[in-house]
């Protein structure tokens, strides 16, 4: 099987003449990396990977182990869609190994792998259906504010929707690239969109949310604009979040199904969410990975800020979407607090990791909290048992640090990198005077 | 015998052959080779001869007609060839009536350029496509792995393109997300139904909304390719 695929991705590069392939990997906080070979080196490639120096790479080898091989993965081999028309150009995820040819920890996608594989060993494929906002802007003046595009709202459909037509170019590339996409629309606040994607494995949709940020950023880059995934660009409107709706299937059958539930939520869907939210302190570092992740899951933006699930109440961590049509093959949950800063491989690693747990050790899941609980005492939360996300890239990397399971899940040369890495940018936060300050402070005082 | 050998290959006269000219014979579905000269082309020569010629004498006309020369005294069976000429060279067509048998201007209209060779060719044995599967405006090549939509290429991966070829050979028919699964990824395959599911989703997404509807879910059951055999 794999020989007909490189025989497949040879015949492609020669047939479509195709001048460069990019060859992409990821780094430990979810930064794309590509370095281009020639299609004469293509085939030594496929076959034995090719040499880099890791040490350059964020979270990668440390100098004194620091060659590493990209090997490169032919089911993700894709004609680029941009570029220089007449001189073709394919990218192709590859995953890093040793020189020795054994899987190395500081690779995303290798963690991914390895995740879905011990859930294939209990019989369980992984799926993952993101919903990814982001905003464009004008192309910043160095100080300045970040300019929306316009002052659209929720589904608004403007006459001079420059962003709309911004959007339906992105979703063409998508598709060429084999991204199919669900819905996209105007999200709540100015110049936000918003572009669902359709649901596929975790490790496929992991490669197709690194597609997916380049694309939207070259897009918007082709029309002297900007986009970004920043969680929170903005003061006073909403942020921009990654809910992951997610299932488990068990061959054909959709594992957190049954019928005869009122929510028609299987045993197992139930100790899956328990584990989620159990864990959900201990993951967030990597599902909100920066200082300003924070600022986006604070009450009043429909962002979730408590510990809880509900079936149809957007300020829980855990919704259960009321699927259409009665269809089995639907049920699923929306884990509602990552935003599309973090890295997908790393982030689908945890989810499932921390709902597996559940599974294993058959977790109890807590009562639905249906009321809106922005609007409820934190007192009395907190008699009900329901707790808080971390307030800060600080409080989160705490929990994490003592976690054993999301040590276990990453491994120790993610973990301790990760939580050094993460550590810095806190300090350098800590030691930044504010604008906020300065108005405050300054005269007052 | 391999279902190849049945299959002409065309010798192009043309070192290298013009990407234009490359692409509109790759896009019908030709097998040919790029040859460089008439003792080239006799090395070259498979088991069961060229099937036929095209010589482009538009750019170095002395050189052109030159090898078109060479490859007729070759011939012991005269081999179907097409010359490309420029519209300065009409005049010396009548000089060289015995070198060719069609030609055709440069530069040439794609669609013009693939009649004149599917004509070329049906004058000798009923033509030499290659193993093609074609339905409406989809083309499969079997073997150059490539596939196209109204004439745009398609840009597939190997199980998007292994899928469609399945689908696409087996018309009209319904078959279910398991016998997709061990026909086409075979049974050795982990993934699960659900993966058949993805992947026509991205080829619709690939075909672009108005060839989607090629690929029609039939549901609770699986999948159809085209009409149903009883509703055309």
């Amino acid at each position: 099987m794999l020989d007909q695929h490189r025989e497949y991705v040879l015949r492609t590069v020669e047939e479509r003449g195709v001048r460069l392939v990019r060859l992409w990997f990821t780094d430990v906080l979810g930064n794309l990396k590509s370095f281009a070979i020639s299609p004469a080196e293509l085939e030594n490639a496929l076959e034995d990977g090719m040499t880099f120096d890791g040490s350059s790479i964020d979270g990668f080898s440390r100098v004194q182990e620091s060659d590493v091989l990209a090997v490169p993965d032919p089911d993700t081999f894709e004609l680029i869609p941009w570029g220089e028309p007449g001189a073709a150009e394919a990218r192709v995820f590859c995953d890093v190994h040793h020189l020795d040819g054994t899987p190395f920890e500081g690779d995303p996608r290798q963690v991914l792998r390895r995740h879905m594989r011990e859930a294939h060993d209990q019989g369980f494929t992984f799926y993952v259906a993101p919903d990814i906002e982001f905003f464009y802007f004008e192309q910043p003046v160095p100080g300045g504010a970040p300019q929306p595009l316009d002052a659209g709202g929720y589904f608004d459909l403007t006459t001079n929707d420059a962003a709309g037509n911004l959007r339906k170019q992105t979703i063409r590339k998508l598709e060429q690239m084999g991204i199919p996409v669900e819905y996209s629309f105007h999200e709540d606040a100015p110049s936000q969109q918003e572009i669902d994607l359709r649901h596929t494995d975790a490790l496929t949709m992991a490669d197709s949310v690194m597609t997916f940020r380049l694309v939207v950023r070259e897009v918007a880059a082709s029309q002297g604009v900007y986009a970004t995934f920043m969680p929170k660009p903005l003061e006073g409107v909403q942020g921009s979040g990654m809910h992951m709706h997610l299932s488990l299937f068990r061959g054909d059958e959709n594992a957190f199904h049954d019928p005869d539930d009122p929510y028609n939520l299987s045993d197992l869907a139930k100790s899956f969410m328990a584990g989620l939210l159990r864990h959900a302190a201990e993951i967030t570092a990597i599902t909100n990975q920066t200082v300003n992740s924070y600022k986006r899951l604070v009450p009043g933006f429909e962002a979730p800020v408590h510990v809880s699930w509900a079936r149809n109440n957007r300020s829980g961590l855990i919704r259960v979407p009321v699927p259409k049509k009665d269809n089995p093959l639907a049920t699923r949950i929306e884990y509602r607090s990552p935003d599309p800063a973090c890295n997908p491989y790393l982030a689908f690693s945890l989810m499932l990791a921390a709902g597996l747990r559940g599974v294993s050790e058959g977790y109890e899941l807590p009562v639905e909290a249906d009321a809106n609980l922005f609007e409820i005492g934190d007192d009395v939360l907190a008699k009900l048992g329901i707790g808080q996300l971390p307030q800060s890239l600080a409080d989160a990397l705490k929990v994490m640090e003592s976690s054993d399971l999301v040590h276990e899940a990453l491994g120790e040369h993610i973990f301790e990198w990760f939580l050094r890495n993460k550590r810095d940018e806190w300090r350098a936060y800590k030691t930044h005077v504010s604008r906020f300050e300065i108005d405050r402070y300054l005269r007052s005082l | 015998m391999s279902p190849a050998d049945g299959l002409g290959l065309l010798a192009v006269f043309g070192d290298p052959v013009p990407p234009e000219l490359a692409r509109t014979l790759d896009l019908a579905g030709y097998r040919w080779k790029s040859i460089a000269s008439a003792e080239e082309a006799a090395d070259h020569e498979p088991g069961s001869g060229w099937t036929g010629a095209i010589v482009d004498c538009s750019a170095d006309p002395d050189a052109g007609w030159a090898l078109a020369r060479a490859v007729r005294k070759r011939d012991t069976v005269s081999l179907p060839l097409l010359v490309l000429v420029s519209g300065g060279q009409l005049a010396d067509l009548s000089l060289r009536d015995e070198l060719f048998d069609d030609f055709c201007l440069a530069p040439f209209h794609p669609a013009e350029f693939e009649a004149r060779v599917r004509h070329l060719l049906w004058q000798i044995d009923g033509g030499t496509r290659p193993e093609m599967v074609e339905y409406a405006e989809l083309a499969l090549n079997l073997e150059t792995y490539q596939a196209s939509i109204a004439g745009r290429p398609l840009d597939l991966t190997y199980m998007e393109y292994e899928l469609l070829k399945f689908l696409a050979q087996n018309p009209g028919k319904v078959f279910t997300r398991e016998i997709l699964l061990s026909r086409v990824w075979g049974y050795e395959y982990y993934g699960g139904a659900r993966t058949v599911d993805v992947h026509v989703r991205r080829l619709r997404a690939k075909l672009s909304e108005e060839h989607a509807g090629l690929i029609q879910t039939v549901r609770s059951v699986g999948y159809r390719f085209g009409q149903s055999r009883w509703t055309s």
